[in-house]
């Protein structure tokens, strides 16, 4: 009885719940927006170290610091974070024809992918703090942490998401008629993604 | 005729009539919702009204000292704030709600526990920006929360953390509603109903929620970058530690402006329903009152700095916004003549709604005139922090927005609550209304030029402004006269018996050709829309009006079951804040229990027994 609510057809034929992430989506492009001005505006008006990509003198030792940003570590989790959107695909696809190792499988390298994400943006945090850098220090740690640290909420947040169509799909409930609830998620996978694609530069490659 | 899956007949029971509070508290209604959303904000409106009086009788002779300044800024604060998120955005939320689905002939909203989940979070939003009072750190620092006076060094107390976190649970509560009402409008229209054959009502609602939808998450990020500021050590906006406080305004105004359409469009969309239906003709230039709401969303993404003219901005910038403000002018002068194309000729009737959709335009033309005077930086260096401003915006925000709201208070009281409101009463309403804001209000033209400075609790003597405050303060009497006349008016209503006819203003729409009140699935059969003004058209080829529809049981109809989750969920964002502001008490524990009951409240709504939103059915089946 209670599938009918949904076998009304829309106006545009596409599914209200699609549509709502899609509409989300559009209004969280606004939010990081406003996010990656501010690390934008706050980019060269730090008054003291560290920085990302100078060498800075550190004001209590007067010793010359290296710049603090490690591109290497965020590469790997840049790239595992790209593959996990293929990932996600490949996952959706198994759900949609139905084969239950594909879903599980590829849902499972998703999930690592964005787990190894949020582990390597915690020990990167960790690693800053430990050398100096934090919220208070200087703008640009506040606007690092805070664009760096949102998109990593939003990445964290999506791994709850993906967890839990992981316990459905072990459950068996992730059919074919219900893959729109994975699908759902993966556009707001591929959306964190996407974001990130454009934080990497901004941040790790732009001088 | 539509056969859509909700007509498919079932052993489904008739629908009783649910009463008590704890129906309100679960309902999922959207009609429900509606009624909530408006008794709440009208409630707002008369707290936020009850301060501007305070401000007024402060403001009655020269050099009062009736109220202290330090409650006079949490007045001015809180007067702003209130009438602002809590009075007008949810008078319109009450219409979107109640008339979007009747209007496009729709059993709900697309999501109609979200919506439940909105109405609670900004019920809690409304009681949490209050609760300062309380404290006796009620917000001072005015609606726009000007950095660095919000810093910890200038606003060491709760006052600002209490507006902060309170327009943040606000902002949940506006965004969630506007991907609900967004996804309502572009999915859920009745077959037939093209977005072209939208009432306009619909259509400056829908441009609402895309402002909503692209303006709220820019003021987040601002009002997160301040708590961080405040509770985390940042210095995004304290120039000592390298930050920029002009980057407040900016990303304020950012906002700010699509906040000024988006408390606009939808009164406009009220006296594009109210004036057809009092003239007796189809609205004039549909496609141009489409377009040009569509124009003033996207210009109003584009004037943000007008609000900045005096913060030397240098001329290329300010050449920019003084030409894109000007541009608004024209989007908005076609609205304002189309509405008298609409008028001219017509057979114009007028009723209660029709005097205040006409008191709005003539407001609202005296508030777009002063608003393109300060579109020029020199006028506005002149203007700008002086009542000459306060003149300007409430002749919008007033004189437009509520003048326009009541006309749509009176226009659909019938079709809510099956009551027609008094007549008699009404125009008194309105004379007294129209009389007291204009002597509130037309006199700080004159004062504000002279030079008096908006959120200064008093003047001296010398200056020469009494006389003119003390009309203005008269005025402000007569206008809190007029809304208990209207709340007599209510109050009378409410004891009348129950026989307002499904159509008493021969309406276009279709929210006319249901019973008033609505029964809980609105439509016995979803209507098929095969033109604009449908009822009207169906009217014509009847031969005159339709019969009283005849009250259908619902038997057959699913209607979605009540839920209590939402309204647990809205405490979890609520509680968030909460505990974010008490965490140099609390430490992280606050906002650890408000993450959980958060995530316990959505998980539960998530895997609710008896919805289906888990479930994609097969189309097959039917």
């Amino acid at each position: 009885m209670t599938d009918h609510a949904h076998a009304l057809e829309t106006s545009t034929g596409l599914d209200s719940r699609k549509l709502a992430i899609w509409t989300f989506i559009g209004s969280e492009c606004m939010f990081f927006a406003t996010l990656i001005s501010n690390y934008l505006v706050h980019k060269g008006k730090s008054l003291v170290g560290p920085f990302a990509h100078e060498a800075w003198t550190d004001p209590a030792t007067g010793q010359v610091m290296e710049p603090i940003i490690e591109i290497p570590l965020v590469t790997v989790g840049t790239a595992l974070l790209l593959f996990s959107s293929l990932f996600i695909v490949l996952a959706l696809y198994g759900a949609q024809k139905g084969n239950r190792k594909m879903l599980l499988g590829w849902l499972a390298a998703t999930l690592f992918c964005g787990m190894f994400f949020v582990g390597m943006q915690v020990y990167e945090f960790t690693h800053f703090v430990h050398k100096g850098l934090t919220l208070s220090r200087n703008m640009f740690g506040a606007s690092f942490f805070i664009l760096t640290g949102f998109h990593g909420t939003h990445v964290t947040i999506g791994v709850i998401w993906l967890l839990t169509m992981f316990v459905l799909a072990l459950k068996g409930k992730l059919t074919p008629n219900r893959s729109l609830n994975l699908e759902m998620a993966a556009l707001y996978w591929h959306f964190v993604d996407v974001v990130w694609v454009v934080i990497f530069p901004v941040v790790y490659l732009i001088r | 005729m539509a056969t859509t899956a909700l007509d498919q007949p079932h052993a489904h029971a008739a629908h009783a009539e649910k009463t008590g509070l704890w129906s309100w508290i679960t309902t999922v209604d959207h009609k429900r919702i509606g009624i909530l959303y408006g008794a709440t904000a009208f409630f707002f409106f008369l707290l936020g009204g009850l301060e501007a009086l305070i401000i007024r009788i402060q403001l009655a002779r020269p050099d009062n000292n009736f109220i202290s300044p330090e409650t006079y800024n949490q007045l001015f604060t809180m007067h702003g704030t209130t009438m602002i998120f809590l009075a007008i955005m949810p008078l319109s939320s009450m219409l979107f709600n109640y008339l979007i689905p009747l209007q496009i002939g729709a059993r709900d909203v697309a999501f109609p526990r979200l919506n439940a989940f909105s109405y609670w979070v900004f019920l809690l939003g409304g009681l949490f920006l209050n609760a300062g009072f309380l404290f006796g750190a009620a917000p001072d620092t005015g609606w726009y929360g000007y950095a660095n006076l919000t810093s910890r060094q200038f606003s060491p107390g709760h006052n600002v953390d209490f507006w902060n976190m309170g327009l943040q649970v606000l902002g949940v509560a506006s965004l969630a509603a506007a991907v609900n009402f967004f996804v309502t409008i572009v999915n859920m229209r009745a077959p037939g109903m093209t977005m072209m054959r939208m009432p306009m009502f619909v259509w400056m609602s829908f441009i609402t929620q895309v402002l909503l939808l692209l303006a709220f998450p820019v003021i987040a990020v601002a009002l997160i970058l301040l708590m961080f500021d405040r509770f985390f050590g940042t210095h995004y906006f304290i120039p000592a530690g390298g930050g920029d406080p002009l980057l407040w305004q900016h990303f304020f105004w950012v906002f700010g402006h699509p906040e000024v359409y988006i408390l606009i469009l939808p009164a406009f969309g009220v006296v594009s329903e109210v004036l057809p239906a009092f003239s007796r003709k189809p609205l004039f230039g549909y496609a141009a009152m489409v377009f040009s709401g569509v124009f003033i969303a996207f210009l109003g993404f584009g004037v943000w700095s007008h609000h900045m003219f005096t913060t030397g901005m240098g001329p290329i910038a300010d050449t920019f916004f003084s030409l894109s403000t000007m541009l608004i002018a024209i989007p908005t002068g076609v609205k304002i003549f189309n509405w008298l194309g609409t008028m001219w000729f017509g057979s114009l009737q007028f009723r209660t709604p029709m005097y205040f959709a006409v008191g709005f335009i003539a407001m609202f033309i005296i508030g777009g005139l002063s608003g393109v005077m300060h579109s020029s930086p020199p006028a506005d260096l002149q203007q700008n922090d002086t009542y000459f401003i306060v003149a300007h915006f409430h002749y919008v925000l007033f004189g437009g927005s509520i003048f326009a709201l009541t006309a749509g208070a009176y226009y659909w009281w019938p079709k809510m609550f099956g009551r027609m409101l008094d007549e008699g009463l009404g125009k008194v309403h309105f004379w007294l209304m129209l009389l007291g804001f204009n002597l509130t209000f037309f006199p700080m033209h004159f004062v504000g030029l002279n030079g008096m400075p908006r959120r200064t609790y008093t003047y001296p003597a010398e200056l020469g402004f009494t006389l003119l405050n003390q009309i203005e303060t008269v005025g402000s009497l007569l206008l809190g006269l007029s809304f208990l006349v209207f709340l007599i008016n209510i109050f009378r209503t409410s004891r009348k018996p129950r026989n307002a006819p499904a159509d008493p203003w021969n309406g276009a729409t279709l929210e006319w050709a249901i019973p008033s009140p609505p029964p809980e699935w609105n439509f016995d059969r979803l209507p098929v829309v095969d033109g604009r003004d449908p009822l009207w058209e169906e009217k014509r080829k009847n031969g005159g009006r339709l019969p009283e529809p005849v009250a259908g049981t619902g038997a057959g109809i699913h209607l979605p079951n009540p839920s209590y989750w939402p309204a647990v969920t809205a405490v979890g964002v609520a509680a968030l804040f909460v505990g974010i502001m008490m965490s140099p008490k609390w430490g992280p524990w606050g906002i650890v229990v408000s993450v959980a009951l958060l995530f316990f409240g959505l998980y539960s709504w998530l895997f609710e027994k008896g919805y289906s939103e888990f479930r994609t059915p097969s189309h097959g089946g039917h």
